[in-house]
């Protein structure tokens, strides 16, 4: 259900009718920026945004995207960390089987 | 892509795994005693088949794919009703493109297009309104379907009409509402579900706080989650610690998109635009009280059901689903596809029985698509 | 110049002078078939090898627009059927060219086709030798349709086909996936896309000579157009009763076409091309197939992207990103773009 995609917004394209133009990966479109519009609208340039059925939907939080991705780099991290650990106890064990 | 790719790193999908694996490990839980997942959303369906996270995830965890697939909950008389507005003289009725193949009793609309009548796929209900400036001797109807999603578009789409004094465009209205099924399945005595993943576009628009009885009252873990792959991963893994820990909370793995309160500006399009149905019918489920929306009567100018005296606004038909279709119980999760003795028999994507094969997100044309073969022969 | 009209009339259908200054002024003086008569009468030094074989095939072209960001339904109506004599191993040699033009068509537009037609004809070395014209009534036909018909050669000793395909052998396209397909819906402009992206439309007829060239044991090898790469790979593998295995990070797919399948839902692996093939050869052979694609500039983007497996027979499959696996399948019918 209900396919959103981040895209940035390039310009303002129709301030009265709160349209802008977006882009996803190269490709352009013209969207609704209503739901995302502050007093104003020319800082939306620039601006990452989530857009869905072409209305721009939220304002993505860059702050927590790189919270969202350190939290995973952390998980990696420890996750080498226990294969680490699982390998030199795998390196033991034949040594002392040896 | 930015705030995409980042979150498809399989290095961090591996961790992810493991770290599921462990606490899955820590309840106990196995492939004969699984930990019932419910992921609501048809989005979250698709990642799930999409990047084959069903087999790279522990035994122990069982996905139940729930019913947040607009298209798939829609019921037949509603096709039905879709079909006639289009085939009206001077109508050119337009729709997502997710909604051509969906089956009516009669024909679907695509059928209804071969056979004469002027029905547009557009992206969005701008084009819709655009298609509306552009013919003004026609009458130009927008299918609105969808969850909190999709119907603040609508809804904006609506308020810019009636600002341009629009008399020629209007909305055949079919948006629901994602906590009240929820409700419902939770209330079933059957229900075997342990924690639920959240739709995370649905809780952009109504924030987080709509899902707090699912953990308050129920005792369900509740994240609420982005739809790439590691979102989806992540949030798992916040649900299992929930009950490794014994708790039940709502949380919010999908903060770079999904305030706690959701967005102001949509909530008060939806508020001026739409009013609750008393019930709505969905496809499966039966009449789910107060889970539909409906046009308020100051833009009943817009309404398609009052333009036309089609639908609810008729009073509902009732009319019967497909005898032998068991996408109610897969919907609810009783039954997986594959236990559906209808599934790659008498319902395949070629010739769709329910919704659920017809929609590239239902649970069982998912399972067909991306698993086919391999599901069968198992 | 006796053609005046600026717009096709069913006049120039009629069989009278106005037809005759039609396809005097606007084809046969840009194609300049052989002869006068209503047949082509050909002949080729390659006929004449013991063992040859003559290919046929046709196709029918029907386009929305008729003129897109690179190519035009004429380029298209020349590389489709090249491309189809070509990777059945043939030296695609001669073309016919029938036109279906609705009342009101531009003349000036149909006059550009041509011209492009004519131009991709002589890139991929093959000559228009015969063709024809009919004009129906306004609404009967979306501007213009174009059937082509091609006959090829081919040379003694090439044989390839799906039925010669082999587990372990080496999957590989000529180029990134998509571009086609998702150029067309950009332009079609109801879905208000804009993009920097061009079809691929391309001959791809000395391509295919070069890699059959350098790697005589190719096996098999389709031009991936409707259906996309998925619908093509789908039909050989069940032809050959092998499975196909794809190495998602290996496919080829430019930005913009992710960007556009990322804005409606679509699945690049089943977007039209135009102007790519995808050829199975044994490993070994694998790297030399590929040098040889990418010596030309049909085919600089040439990649391996999966392998043919012993079974199950017919499964076409993907190896995700981390591991995972998913079956990519036939569709029913045509990618529908998508909200959920």
């Amino acid at each position: 259900m209900c396919l959103g995609i981040p895209g940035r917004i390039t310009a303002i394209t129709d301030a009265a009718r709160l349209m802008a133009m977006a882009e996803v990966s190269g490709v352009r479109r013209e969207v609704n920026v209503a739901c995302v519009a502050g007093a104003d609208l020319d800082a939306l340039v620039g601006q990452w945004v989530l857009i869905h059925v072409g209305f721009a939907m939220s304002l993505i939080d860059e702050d927590e995207a790189a919270k969202t991705l350190d939290a995973l780099r952390d998980l990696g991290e420890a996750q080498e960390t226990l294969e680490q650990m699982a390998r030199s106890d795998e390196a033991l064990a034949v040594e002392v089987g040896a | 892509m930015k705030f995409a790719s980042e979150f498809r790193d399989p290095v961090a999908a591996r961790a992810l795994l493991s770290a599921i694996a462990r606490k899955v490990d820590e309840i106990g839980a196995t492939r004969a005693r699984p930990v019932h997942i419910m992921e609501i959303c048809g989005g979250h369906t698709h990642s799930i088949f999409r990047y084959g996270l069903d087999k790279l995830i522990h035994e122990g965890i069982e996905f139940i794919h729930g019913p947040g697939c607009p298209v798939c909950v829609l019921p037949m008389a509603r096709v039905d009703e879709c079909v006639e507005i289009a085939e009206r003289p001077g109508v050119i009725f337009t729709t997502f493109g997710d909604a051509m193949r969906v089956p009516g009793h009669r024909k679907s609309l695509l059928q209804a297009k071969s056979t004469g009548a002027d029905i547009r796929m557009v992206y969005s209900p701008l084009d819709a309104l655009e298609l509306a400036r552009r013919n003004p001797g026609r009458e130009v109807v927008f299918f609105g379907l969808g969850f909190e999603t999709t119907t603040p578009s609508t809804a904006l789409s609506i308020q810019q009409a009636a600002r341009e004094g629009l008399t020629n465009f209007s909305v055949f209205c079919n948006h629901i509402t994602v906590p009240e099924p929820i409700k419902a399945l939770l209330d079933d005595p059957d229900m075997c579900l342990d924690g639920f993943i959240g739709p995370g576009h649905v809780s952009m628009v109504i924030g987080i706080h709509p899902y707090d009885f699912i953990a308050r009252d129920y005792g369900k873990p509740i994240v609420v989650a982005g739809f790439e792959p590691t979102d989806l991963l992540q949030s798992v893994l916040m649900v299992v610690t929930q009950i490794a820990e014994g708790r039940a909370a709502i949380e919010n793995q999908y903060a770079r998109v999904v305030p706690e309160h959701g967005n102001p500006v949509s909530l008060a399009a939806i508020a001026d635009v739409y009013e609750r149905r008393a019930s709505f019918e969905w496809r499966g489920l039966g009449e789910i009280d107060a889970s539909g929306l409906r046009i308020r009567s100051r833009y009943a100018a817009f309404d398609a059901e009052e333009k036309f005296g089609i639908g609810y606004a008729a009073g509902s038909r009732n009319v019967p689903e497909v005898e032998g279709c068991a996408c109610g119980a897969v919907m609810t999760g009783k039954l997986k596809p594959t236990g559906c003795p209808q599934f790659g028999k008498g319902c395949t994507p070629d010739l769709p029985l329910g919704a659920l094969m017809v929609s590239s997100e239902g649970a069982c044309a998912a399972y067909w698509q991306y698993a086919g073969a391999r599901v069968a022969a198992e | 110049m006796a053609l005046r009209d600026t717009h096709v009339t069913l006049a120039h259908g009629g069989g009278g002078r106005a037809m005759r200054d039609l396809i005097e002024e606007v084809f046969t003086g840009v194609f300049h078939p052989p002869g006068s008569e209503d047949q082509a009468r050909l002949m080729d030094e390659a006929l004449r090898q013991p063992g040859a074989r003559l290919a046929f095939t046709t196709d029918s072209f029907v386009v929305t627009p008729l003129e897109f960001p690179g190519g035009d339904i004429g380029k298209l109506a020349v590389c489709g059927t090249v491309n189809d004599l070509a990777v059945g191993g043939a030296r695609p040699l001669w073309l016919s060219a029938a036109f279906i033009i609705e009342e009101g068509c531009e003349i000036a537009l149909l006059r550009r086709i041509v011209a492009t037609m004519a131009a991709e004809a002589a890139r991929a070395g093959v000559r228009i030798v015969t063709g024809d014209t009919k004009v129906v009534d306004r609404g009967k036909a979306d501007g213009i349709f174009i059937t082509t018909a091609g006959i090829g050669v081919i040379p003694p000793g090439v044989d390839i086909g799906a039925a010669r395909i082999r587990p372990g052998d080496a999957v590989i396209v000529n180029g990134v996936l998509g571009d086609h397909g998702a150029a067309i819906l950009a332009a079609r402009g109801d879905l208000a896309l804009s993009s920097d992206l061009d079809s691929d439309c391309a001959s791809l007829g000395h391509l295919m000579q070069a890699a059959l060239a350098a790697a005589p044991g190719i096996t098999a090898a389709r031009d991936c157009t409707r259906g996309g790469l998925a619908s093509a790979l789908n039909e050989m593998a069940a032809e050959a009763s092998i499975a196909v295995e794809l190495d998602e990070t290996r496919l080829p797919l430019r930005p913009e076409v992710v960007g556009v399948c990322e804005i409606l839902g679509l699945d690049p692996l089943y977007l039209a091309n135009e102007g790519r093939l995808v050829l199975f050869c044994p490993p070994e052979q694998a790297a030399t197939a590929l040098a040889a694609l990418r010596s030309l500039p049909e085919g600089v983007g040439a990649v391996q992207i999966g392998q043919a497996l012993s079974g199950p027979p017919g499964r076409v499959s993907l190896r995700t990103a981390f591991g995972g696996a998913r079956i990519v399948d036939m569709l029913v019918g045509e990618q529908l773009p998508r909200i959920c």
